[in-house]
């Protein structure tokens, strides 16, 4: 058994081979038995975002756990922590693993020189997809400290018991010993194959309970550190030059202003003029004081002639799914229904705004950083700056709030530019206006459709086109024979549509998607004159999606009716990260002023194993609430590379007067394996309010957000 | 150019040596290391700054440093008392009522703030002293629900 796993008496040095597997953290830590596992495959590094798609799988990987002689076991993540609970719930599954008390782990998140490597905290897939695979580092480190147990006490592994970090000859309870004396004065490391974790859902003593945030104490008393709360001796703040829209051109600079004012250092590198100062309001004022001037070549397009732009452009069309036949769909369709969704720009937010500061020590580069992907910043300033990748680290401390805007990272790597630039520690904290400025916004999109149902109400045809918004739940999710879906995406010789960056918004995309899916169903359910609840049943066949019905539809009490009753009730549903959701909300609109309050959302929710339900449900809260915002008001608004909301005055937000009562409900399926949770309670209340307002008034919405101007609009073509 | 300025912070009698030309906001978080106050929109609108200021809930990020002269300065730091949680704080444990943090320290300023003025709001009132305060999670049941529950636990204290 021994010769598993390499031992190295902690006075020894180790051989050559494995210095270089087990890179420098191992000095950091001291001893302990580590549990080294790759649990990346060919295939996921395949699937990466293009902006860190050069990258190979590390030869050189880090260790997922660590059990340390006072018997903490220290557990290593490339995820991050930013609000949604990983580091509440992560060691409830190590915790049930290793048969330790939970309050013995603890967490080391989103550290390059520490952690494994890992893609990014996005698409809810840390439960999902990490989850089972730190579990199985879990169960081997549990594997090793059996077998050296079994040694010590002089029995078989197999007449031994775990219990609460202590191994227990089952024959003989007095004799024992905890995982803190095997582990002390031992350096282990076990090197593991890629194999799939033994799942036993039944044997959980932390997995499936409530926990509250552990970080919630630090957080009240301000104690706990993000990004921009570090200090070092020396430090300076930056502010960077900005154009004033999307296109321009630096074509004269004036800095002199700037360097009048106190403490200011002003640093350049061709376009790229930045200030340093020590004191952040001198920095505010200098940047201010410097005179640029700009030659423009923007996109002859606004947040109002975008949607034409997009259908008529000369699009890359790619058939995403197909079955049956739209012809025979046609023939077999009583009623043709066409509609055309339009979506904006929506800006994810965050009320922290990007943040990185960038320190050198020598050649070695640091860089703390708001970012949802520590490696993906580590990529991106060996990419663009040439800094080799081995001597950058990166270390995120808590982020304030990333929705998929911190996936890119800009930030970090002009912090580490003038780092390098400066030789000074850099702070980068991003105003609110570059925040909206600079923001990968969720990508506005047409969604045009096409559908059509026989004499009894089944759907026959379902033609679902998207331009320019992403894919992402485009899945019909109804039993339809004659089904096509069709992406237009931006040629590479054709017009350019986005006149700025976008990228991944909460979901992203999804909830474009359900807006247009499931209002198309209430259309087609209301013009049939049939119950929208049974219309839906009626074309389902998904049990999971039927079972989300079944227990919303109870704990809303729902009551059937064609619609619209002037009830203001709604319906959506659909399918993210691999779960299954279903909304009814109530509304009641304000007929002469367009206002809507939305009263109350019973939101069903399949996600499989639910590891923590108390933070599961915050997570749905967190998405119902969230998801008001791209619903009611947030819009971008832009004439050509312009941007005109740059603070929270022109872009709102949800607030507390906007809250509905909520009611959100986990389906028991401790059976299954765990699926994503921080989305997908968001997709469906763009569809479920629309749904909502036609029911109360009779008035169809199709661009989302839902201003009192266009329901007072809608209301006048009723 | 620097200016002496006097004022009461976290309980202490405190002088700094500083550019009055400053926001509160950066002299707290730079000169005095507290940075439990966030910087969220830096023109008044998030919240996520706000301290006490003789006890009334102010954005710092949109007050000169030089205007608190004087006056009594609670910060987020300042609020638990022998490591004993402000009522407020400890209700925002209790119900979960955050999420990434980030507007946390502001809102508990504003809500201990709204406390002092109004000790038995009702919860449209909760809200309305709220309001102007903006959480991106989505926190916002639970915030309610803290200040509701630390509104009847500090009058129980009484």
């Amino acid at each position: 058994m021994r010769k598993d796993y390499d031992e190295i008496s902690a006075s020894n040095e180790p051989e050559e081979k494995m210095t270089i597997k087990r890179r420098s953290f191992v000095k950091l830590l001291g001893g302990g038995i580590f549990i080294f596992f790759q649990p990346w495959n060919a295939l996921d590094i395949l699937n990466l975002p293009a902006d860190q798609a050069r990258r190979t799988l590390p030869a050189d990987y880090n260790a997922f756990l660590q059990v340390t002689g006072d018997g903490t076991i220290k557990c290593f993540t490339g995820k991050i922590e930013m609000g949604q609970g990983a580091i509440t719930a992560l060691p409830q599954m190590m915790a049930d693993e290793l048969n330790v008390l939970l309050e013995k782990i603890s967490i080391v998140m989103g550290d390059t020189d520490l952690c494994p490597w890992d893609a990014g905290t996005w698409g809810s897939q840390t439960i999902q997809t990490f989850g089972p695979a730190m579990r199985r580092a879990a169960a081997e480190a549990r594997g090793v400290l059996v077998d050296l147990a079994s040694q010590k006490l002089g029995v078989p592994a197999s007449q031994l018991e775990v219990k609460d970090g202590v191994v227990i000859d089952t024959k003989n309870s007095r004799n024992r010993v905890s995982y803190a004396q095997l582990a002390q004065g031992k350096k282990i490391e076990k090197y593991l194959d890629n194999k799939p974790p033994v799942e036993d859902y039944k044997k959980f003593t932390y997995i499936g309970k409530s926990y509250k945030h552990v970080d919630a104490r630090i957080k009240v008393t301000g104690q706990a550190k993000y990004t921009g709360d570090l200090r070092f001796p020396g430090m300076v703040f930056a502010r960077i030059l900005r154009p004033p829209s999307h296109g321009a051109k630096l074509t004269s600079v004036d800095v002199s202003g700037a360097e009048q004012v106190s403490g200011t250092q002003v640093v350049r590198d061709g376009d790229f003029i930045a200030v340093l100062n020590e004191n952040k309001d001198r920095a505010d004022e200098a940047i201010v004081k410097i005179k640029a001037e700009y030659s423009f070549d923007e996109l002859k397009v606004n947040d109002k002639t975008l949607y034409d732009r997009m259908v008529g452009a000369d699009s890359r069309m790619n058939e995403l799914r197909s079955s049956g036949d739209l012809q025979t769909g046609f023939q077999q369709s009583d009623r043709i229904f066409e509609s055309e969704f339009h979506d904006p720009y929506v800006a994810h937010s965050a009320i922290e705004t990007h943040t990185a500061l960038a320190r050198l020590e020598g050649d070695k580069m640091t860089v703390w950083s708001s970012t949802q992907s520590p490696f993906g910043l580590q990529d991106a300033i060996e990419r663009e700056l040439g800094y080799p990748r081995e001597k950058i680290r990166v270390i995120t401390p808590f982020v304030g709030g990333g929705f998929g805007g911190k996936s890119v990272h800009q930030q970090g790597v002009e912090a580490a530019r003038l780092a390098k630039l400066s030789n000074k520690p850099v702070l980068l904290v991003w105003s609110r206006d570059e925040e909206f400025f600079y923001d990968t916004f969720h990508p506005a999109g047409v969604y045009r459709v096409r559908s059509g149902i026989d004499k009894d109400g089944l759907i026959k045809l379902w033609d679902f086109n998207i331009y320019y918004g992403g894919t992402r739940g485009s899945d019909t999710i109804y039993d339809v024979p004659n089904v096509r879906t069709t992406h237009y995406d931006q040629n590479m010789n054709g017009l350019q549509i986005h006149p700025f960056g976008t990228g991944a918004w909460r979901a992203p995309n999804n909830n474009s998607n359900t807006f247009a899916r499931e209002c198309q169903i209430d259309i087609m359910a209301s013009a049939a004159g049939i119950d929208p609840l049974e219309f839906r049943l009626k074309n389902l066949k998904d049990e999971k999606m039927i079972a989300c019905w079944k227990a919303v539809s109870d704990k809303f009490g729902y009551v059937p009716s064609k619609s619209p009753s002037g009830r203001g009730i709604g319906l959506a549903c659909g399918t993210d990260a691999g779960s299954w959701v279903a909304f009814i909300a109530e509304v009641k609109v304000d007929k002469s002023t367009g206002h809507v309050q939305v009263v109350r959302v019973a939101c069903a929710q399949d996600m499989g194993l639910c590891v923590n339900p108390q933070g599961s449900r915050i997570q749905m809260e967190g998405c119902i609430t969230m998801g008001l915002g791209y619903t009611l008001t947030e819009e971008i608004q832009f004439e050509g590379g312009n941007i005109k909301n740059r603070n929270f005055d022109s872009y709102e937000i949800p607030r507390f007067s906007w809250l509905p009562k909520m009611d959100c409900i986990i389906l028991d399926r401790q059976d299954q394996p765990p699926k994503g949770g921080g989305e997908p309670a968001i997709i469906g209340i763009g569809a479920v309010i629309a749904n909502a307002i036609h029911d109360a008034t009779g008035a169809r919405l199709y661009s989302m957000p839902f201003t009192p101007a266009r329901i007072l609009e809608a209301i006048k073509m009723v | 150019m620097e200016e002496k300025i006097s004022f009461n912070l976290n309980g202490k009698k405190t002088v700094i040596q500083t550019d009055p030309n400053q926001t509160l906001l950066w002299v707290l978080r730079n000169q005095l290391g507290l940075t439990g106050t966030k910087f969220g929109c830096g023109t008044g609108f998030c919240g996520a700054c706000t301290v006490l200021i003789n006890r009334e809930p102010v954005r710092s990020c949109m007050m000169a440093v030089s205007d608190i002269a004087g006056k009594e300065v609670v910060t987020i730091e300042g609020l638990a008392r022998n490591g004993k949680l402000h009522p407020v704080q400890q209700a925002f444990v209790d119900h979960d009522a955050l999420q990434c943090g980030y507007c946390t320290p502001g809102m508990i300023m504003t809500a201990a703030g709204f406390l002092m003025k109004n000790p038995s709001p009702t919860r449209d009132q909760i809200v309305d002293g709220l309001e102007q305060n903006l959480c991106r999670c989505g926190a916002h049941v639970r915030i309610i629900d803290a200040v509701e529950t630390a509104a009847k636990e500090m009058k129980g204290g009484k």
